[in-house]
Formats: C-alpha cells, structure tokens, sequence
C-alpha cells in the first residue's frame, strides 16, 4: 500500500537534520582535536612523526569516505564492538575529518612567515609558547576560510552513513521514499535541507577569503 | 578478539574486482572528459555570457556543490523516471558523476581565464587573431597550465566519489565489493582489499596526471 505524502512525512524529514547535524558536529569536533595533532606532527622536527602524520594524510586523502565508513563499520564488529552505525560513522567521519582538516592546516601553518618561528628561536621561546602565542594565532586566520569550506564537504559526507544504516537526512528521505514512492518531492525536499545547511557556510567562506585576500594585499 | 582473518573469498573472485575497478576507471574518465566540456562552456558563460546565463550557470554551480552527490544521484536514478527520463545504472552513474565535476570544474576553469590579463587579449586583438584563435591559444592555453594541478586533484576526487554510484546497483569496484561480500560474508577482507585498490586507482591517476603536465605543458613560461 502506498501512503500519500503529507505533512507528517515532510516532518519526519525536517526532524532528521538533527542527526545530519549531529554528526556534522561530533566529526567536525573529533577533527579539529585530531587535525590540530596531524597538523603539528606534519610540521614537526621529528622525521618519524612528519612521515607518519604524511601516511595518514595520502591514505585518508587517497581512498574514498564510503570504504572508510565500511572499513569502520565491519572493523569494529571484528574488534567485537557491538555494530552500531552511529559509533562506526562518528568513527570513521571523525578520522576523515582530521587528516583532511590537519593537511588544510599544515598549510596555514607553513603559511605564517619563517621569519616568526626563528625570531622566536632568538628571543629563546620554548615550543609550546612559540606555537600557542606566536605561529597558530597566525595561523588561524588563514585558516577560517578554508576551515568552513570543509565544513560544508563534510555536512555532506554525512549523507553517506545513510549506507551503513545510520538514519539522518538522506535515509529519512529514502524510508518516505519507500513508502509514498514519491521520489521528486522527497529527493528535492532532502536535496533543499542540505542547500539551506550548506549554502550560507560556502557563502560565509568566499567572502572571509575575498576579505582575507584584500587585508593580505600589498 | 578472536577473528581469523580469511582473504581466500576475495582472492578467489579477483577477476571481479578487477571488471569492477575497470568500470570506475571508464566512468571517471568519462566524466572527467564531458566534464570538462561542460565546465568550459559554463565557465565561457560566466565570464562572458548575459545576465540570466550568468545566473543559471551560477544556480548550476551552487545546487550542485551545496548537495550531497549522493542525493544527486539518488535524483537522477530515482526521480527523473517519473519525468519519462529512465536511465540503466551505469549511464545515470556517468551523467550523475558528468553533472557533479562540471560544476566544480567550472569554478576551477572560469579562476583560470580571469587569471589571464585583459593585455595579453588586447594583444591578440591588435594582432589580428580572430576570437576563436583568442580564446584557444591566449585564454585557453596558459589558463589550463594553472589550473591544471587543481584541475586534476578534482579529477581524483572525483575518482573516489564515483564509488558511491554502487548504491543505484552500478557495477563499479565497490560495487563488485558489495557483491562478493554479500556472498561470502568476509566484509572487512573484502573492504580492505577494495580501498587497497582505489589507492592504487588514485596514485595511478596521480602519476597519469604528472606525466601529462610533463609533456604537454613542457614549454617555457612567458616572462
């Protein structure tokens, strides 16, 4: 039987962001923990961690988010985790996260002039001061823009856990899909959601770049 | 943890891996192909086309990079049909994936003409070039060696999205995976060698890419 789409339908669709954005949130913070460690490992003086941090990097840069979330996913039920694809997309989204925002990172670090890091060399200040007060907040404000512009791939990326059965904005669509068999509606009222979530942060991102590179201009 | 890990299965079946591996390999070159031609007649008209080209190209451009591919694909598999525009999985797996890399690339490519300086057409104009000769040899030509490594790295992401096309029952690598994990009940051996390959697919690319840039963009830049 064919159920009609109505307002309730179009509900269950709407409630489902949250969990689009809960998982947005969970990887985007795991990520920035992890990419701030990947990020710094890459621009160490220790030869084993840049390289490891590079490994890293090339595999989770190399290899596609879906077979990520599958290795994941069927990892953690080897490991004897009890299979649950809310743990196993967070898992896997979070180590995507890190390694793409700790590579947008390095860059911004590598970015802040040399002549910083050795002034501070000079003037005798340790790692940790040298990296907290002097180069990262340097860093930081390169690093805004391109920091949103992931944010939006990864609010997108959120939609493939749909494939491993957790139940957010692209499975919602796909179960009231099943059921009124209205594929227009539901995949243009699904494909709407992400625009609304994603389109303010793009816009949000060219503007901080246009504006960086205006302040940056000589 | 007591799990033997068991790769027979997937050894055994090898030759569908690799008829699979061959169908993303198509499927992303002909995307990467059409892409592009889509991308530089969208990038033509957002640089020069009128008002509601401009606008339609830019309404292009941002549905298309503000949704999941996924939701486009499930789009144009699901939802076009009840249009009258039903496609087999594989050929709505390249147009999904056609559609999707043109309106990156478009972004890359229109960067990569107004790179170029309004002199260099100006030039080619007091020369006596006619507007195609303008086009190809003073805009075209020095703007893809710029944007080329962006160019490409878009390519080999590509790559790696293509493998979502296996949820309309395309039969791309990862595709294969889900078949011969389906019978064999070894997921993670199955997964593991799969994203094996798709590293070498990349890294293949990537090499692929590199030795073009060596031969085709091997002439001394202007000073």
């Amino acid at each position: 039987m064919i159920r009609q789409f109505g307002i309730t339908e179009f509900w269950f669709i709407v409630a489902a962001v949250q969990w689009t954005l809960a998982l947005s949130a969970v990887a985007f913070a795991g990520g920035a923990v992890g990419g701030m460690a990947i990020a710094l490992a890459r621009v160490s003086e220790i030869k084993p961690l840049r390289y490891s941090a590079l490994a890293i990097i090339r595999f989770f840069q190399g290899t596609p988010l879906l077979m990520q979330l599958f290795l994941a996913f069927f990892g953690l039920r080897i490991l004897g985790v009890e299979i649950n694809p809310w743990i196993a997309a967070a898992i896997a989204l979070t180590a995507h996260a890190s390694a793409f925002l700790g590579e947008i990172w390095r860059g911004c670090i590598e970015a802040v002039p040399k002549g910083q890091s050795e002034a501070s060399w000079a003037l005798g200040i340790g790692y940790y001061d040298r990296m907290v007060s002097v180069v990262l907040p340097q860093a930081a404000r390169i690093a805004v823009a391109p920091t949103v512009g992931f944010l939006v791939q990864l609010i997108k990326g959120t939609s493939l856990a749909s494939i491993i059965g957790f139940v957010e904005l692209t499975r919602a669509g796909q179960i009231i899909n099943n059921a009124t068999f209205s594929p227009f509606t539901v995949f243009g009222i699904v494909a709407a959601l992400y625009f609304i979530l994603c389109w303010p942060l793009s816009l949000l991102a060219t503007r901080m770049e246009r504006r960086f590179a205006v302040a940056t201009r000589r | 943890m007591n799990y033997t890990f068991n790769f027979e299965p997937v050894f055994a079946n090898f030759d569908q891996l690799l008829a699979g591996a061959l169908v993303t390999i198509q499927l992303s070159l002909g995307a990467m192909v059409f892409g592009t031609v889509i991308a530089i007649a969208c990038a033509v008209g957002k640089t020069a086309g009128p008002a509601p080209v401009r606008f339609l190209v830019n309404a292009y451009i941002e549905i298309i990079r503000n949704t999941p591919f996924l939701i486009q694909i499930f789009f144009i598999f699901f939802a076009l049909p009840a249009l009258g525009l039903r496609f087999d999985p594989n050929t709505a797996a390249l147009i999904a994936l056609t559609v999707n890399v043109g309106a990156y690339a478009t972004e890359i490519i229109r960067a990569g003409i107004e790179s170029i300086n309004k002199g260099q057409v100006e030039a080619g104009t007091a020369l006596g070039l006619k507007r195609g000769q303008i086009f190809r040899y003073i805009i075209m030509k020095p703007a893809l060696r710029t944007i080329y490594p962006a160019l490409t790295s878009q390519f080999i992401y590509l790559m790696l999205t293509s493998s979502v096309v296996s949820v309309i029952s395309a039969t791309d690598l990862a595709a294969a995976g889900n078949l011969i994990q389906s019978q064999t009940f070894t997921s993670f051996e199955v997964y593991l060698v799969i994203t094996g390959m798709y590293l070498v697919l990349s890294l293949g690319f990537s090499a692929l890419f590199s030795a073009i840039q060596r031969t085709a963009f091997n002439y001394p830049l202007a000073r």
